[in-house]
């Protein structure tokens, strides 16, 4: 048991406790949580400084304006309707298409009127918000998924998730829904999360669980090798994010859609760990390297170019290498 | 430098605690363990019977301060009864009344008994009457005879009696003997006996009966002996081996022939007598011998507090213990439980209820808790009406469910209403969530994971010496205090983390 934890730290995995005390207690200022933990105000943010992200619909604040809610729907024939405080996908409703009074989710059931209605009455009364408090409802643009990802995922649309750590890119993963996780982009729910090499931009061994898988089980298609377009762009809108919210540790979510390219989906203060098990090496050495050097890094290029540099599947080698 | 005065913060925390602790224990003497002798103790009757629906009347002796104990203090537990003592000539009666009773009925007498060191036996200037019944017929002049030989053998009453009670206790007893013992040759019909014939003898003489406060008994045994008066006093012998005077730890409980407990109105009486050591007294010599030494130290203890706030802080100081249990369970170990300290509360509420029902009926309650959630589900309700609605159901759940196992017969159910009626709703709530988010797997795992980290810390919380410990010495508090202080700044890895890593691990490193 001990020998395990030896050998998880000569690795350099990160674990809760240490994440929590070294990484979010200390670069994450707790002021600065509603930012993110709010969806709607960080979609106002990120509007302000021009970053790009999925177009909001509306708002819905109060029971009163479920009732007018099929009006402001009314011309658009999808959307997807998520809690302003929801965490882990929690309340995230797609709609992809009509049939006369019903919409149809993307696994393709038909639900009524009503029962959206009763979703977002849900979402308002904070069954989904961390801590329970009343919540609101954001309606917005249906991402379409980049024609790449569509033989390698089940229903729902894959994110790619970066760490980033004063805003230098530090680790990333694409997730892809399968049909465990009813086509939610969620590891614990049963995604796949497939590590990516920074440098490049292509991905890795994937990780369903905690095994090692090489093609998507519901498509039977190979995840590795593939190439994400935009990669460098996809980067640097993550590392804006850095001066967006001023956390300091944070994961940024960025979906592909086909025709707006890569889009920011969501921030998040606390991002789980599971991206070590996909990418199959620690966060630790890199977060210390990034520690050592941030103060030499003036901005966003530089700061990519840093990450693109050292943490790059070559680099990785190359340190085992030097360690071993 | 925050690393450096934590580690300050917590040497000086383990100091102090540690430092009051081994002076409390060492100079002071306060014991260490829950187990020490005392001169206090916890009588309890306890009466059960079946009412036949008819006025019922229970008439129970209780034992009066005597020479030698002191009733401290009585209570009288009871539902719907009236309750009467009197006293009558040298016994105590207390008398239950109620005009319709219906089942199984308990009740209970408990008394605190101080044992006084007075070993003077009192002086009583009247003779008392003699009022034992006396012999007919062949009996008569069996008892003469026998009293004859006794008294030709014996100086005066003390050794009459001795010799007496030498007689009837021979495995081969003369005739006269045999004849006046008849079949029973039980201990308590040799006392009978024994008062008649002296009684004959014109010697006033009584039956006791009592128990012995030796050590915790649930079942304390009902003992015999003999008082004779005699030199304007009355002396106690033991009804087997004739030995005078009574032992120091025997308890009188009434005096005469009669029955404990008379009933009317009910059948299957069943009375059980038990004793337990006051665990509140124990310490007592100690604080005493602290309020010379440190005077200060006990002034502002708990010990200063009146009894009954004592016993609440005996549960209350139980809390961080659980706390420092959820910390390691949580940070160390990694077990994902429903709310922080949720299982804290409801090892608390185990205390109550015992282990094996508390899980049954936490168990039953968060079941038709959860169902009824889902069914609200579909009405369209917001969160806090919701919420106060399953608490609603909460209580009333509960509720049917001490009136059903009563109605069963098992009284352990009846502690459920000690449940954290609050706790158990927001639970509810988050478990349904969790349900409808993650999948029933992960919310079944989270309750077990729960019920079992209450369940350990009601383990731990049960253990006797943890109680006496913490509440004797509080200060250990500090100690556990300095440790949780530690234990925040434990970066290390979960355990339940290396499984979920174990494959970042070996490889290609």
């Amino acid at each position: 048991m001990f020998g395990l934890a030896r050998q998880l730290a000569n690795r350099g995995v990160l674990g809760l406790n240490r994440r929590n005390a070294e990484y979010t207690l200390r670069y994450n200022q707790r002021r600065l949580y509603p930012l993110v933990d709010d969806k709607l105000q960080t979609k106002r943010l990120a509007r302000e400084a021009g970053i790009t992200i999925p177009e909001l619909y509306g708002v819905v604040e109060g029971e009163y304006q479920v009732r007018s809610l099929p009006d402001m729907l009314k011309q658009h024939s999808d959307f997807v309707v998520k809690p302003a405080h929801g965490s882990g996908g929690d309340g995230i409703l797609i709609i992809s298409g009509r049939l006369k009074e019903m919409y149809r989710k993307t696994d393709g059931l038909l639900i009524s009127k009503e029962e959206l209605n009763h979703h977002v009455s849900n979402i308002l009364s904070g069954v989904y918000s961390l801590g329970g408090q009343p919540d609101r409802a954001l309606i917005e643009y249906r991402v379409r998924s980049d024609p790449l990802f569509e033989t390698i995922s089940y229903q729902g649309v894959p994110d790619v998730r970066v760490i980033v750590f004063l805003g230098v890119p530090v680790m990333s993963m694409v997730r892809l829904p399968t049909r465990i996780s009813g086509g939610r982009a969620n590891l614990h729910q049963g995604a796949l999360g497939a590590g990516i090499d920074i440098a490049t931009g292509t991905t890795l061994t994937a990780v369903c669980g905690n095994d090692i898988v090489t093609e998507h089980p519901d498509t039977g298609n190979g995840i590795t090798g593939l190439e994400i377009p935009d990669w460098e762009a996809l980067l640097m809108l993550a590392a804006n994010c850095y001066q967006l919210t001023g956390l300091g540790y944070q994961g940024v979510d960025i979906v592909l859609d086909q025709e707006k390219g890569p889009m920011v989906l969501e921030l998040n203060a606390r991002p789980g760990l599971n991206i070590q098990i996909a990418n199959r090496t620690g966060l630790l050495p890199r977060l210390i390297l990034v520690e050592k050097n941030h103060k030499g890094l003036h901005d966003v290029d530089e700061r990519v170019a840093f990450a693109q540099k050292h943490f790059g599947v070559l680099a990785q080698k190359a340190r085992n290498h030097e360690t071993a | 430098m925050s690393r450096r005065h934590l580690y300050v913060l917590v040497l000086s925390l383990a100091g102090t605690g540690l430092g009051l602790f081994l002076y409390k224990a060492l100079v002071l003497g306060f014991p260490l363990a829950p187990h020490t002798i005392s001169d206090i103790w916890n009588v309890e009757g306890r009466i059960t019977f079946i009412a036949r629906d008819t006025p019922v009347k229970v008439s129970f002796f209780i034992p009066r301060t005597t020479r030698r104990f002191a009733i401290v203090n009585e209570n009288f537990i009871s539902q719907g009864y009236g309750i009467s003592t009197a006293t009558e000539g040298s016994n105590r009666r207390a008398v239950w009344s109620i005009r319709k009773a219906k089942g199984q009925q308990t009740l209970y007498y408990r008394a605190v008994v101080r044992q006084i060191g007075i070993k003077e036996p009192l002086t009583i200037m009247r003779p008392p009457e003699v009022e034992s019944p006396r012999f007919e017929g062949p009996h008569i002049t069996a008892a003469e005879s026998l009293i004859a030989e006794i008294r030709a053998q014996s100086a005066d009453v003390d050794t009459l009696v001795k010799e007496l009670i030498k007689r009837l206790n021979k495995p081969q007893p003369d005739d006269n003997t045999a004849l006046l013992l008849g079949e029973q040759t039980a201990v308590s019909n040799k006392v009978k006996i024994a008062v008649r014939i002296l009684a004959q003898a014109g010697i006033s003489a009584r039956v006791v009966q009592g128990i012995r406060l030796e050590q915790e008994n649930r079942n304390a045994l009902l003992l015999y002996w003999l008082e004779v008066y005699d030199e304007k006093q009355w002396r106690s012998y033991d009804p087997v081996s004739g030995d005078s005077g009574v032992l120091e730890d025997y308890l009188p409980w009434w005096r005469g022939a009669e029955p404990l407990v008379r009933l009317e109105g009910g059948d299957k009486l069943q009375v059980t007598l038990s004793v337990s050591l006051n665990q509140e007294e124990a310490v007592r010599a100690a604080i005493q011998s602290g309020k010379i030494r440190s005077p200060l130290l006990l002034e502002f203890s708990l010990f200063s507090l009146p009894i009954h706030t004592q016993a609440v802080y005996r549960v209350l100081l139980l809390v961080p213990v659980g706390a420092f249990l959820l910390v390691i369970l949580r940070n160390v170990i990694g077990i994902k439980t429903f709310g922080t300290f949720m299982p804290v509360l409801i090892a608390l509420a185990f205390r109550e209820t015992q282990l094996l029902w508390g899980i049954i009926l936490f168990s039953l309650v968060v079941g038709l808790g959860l169902s009824v959630r889902r069914y609200l589900e579909h009405l369209k309700l917001l969160l806090v009406p919701r919420l106060a609605s399953v608490l609603f159901v909460v209580v009333l759940a509960m509720g049917l469910l001490s009136v059903l196992t009563h109605k069963l017969g098992f009284e352990r159910g009846l502690s459920v209403a000690l449940f954290p009626m609050v706790i158990l709703t927001m639970t509810i709530e988050r478990m349904s969530i969790v349900w409808e988010e993650r999948g029933a797997s992960e919310a079944l795992q989270q309750a077990v994971g729960s019920l079992m980290v209450a369940a350990l810390a009601y383990l731990i919380m049960s253990i006797s010496y943890v109680e006496h410990l913490v509440f004797i010495f509080p200060e250990l508090l500090l100690v556990l205090l300095a440790v949780t202080l530690l234990l925040g700044r434990y970066y290390g890895y979960r355990l339940l983390e290396l499984r979920r890593f174990k494959v970042l691990a070996g490889g290609n490193a």
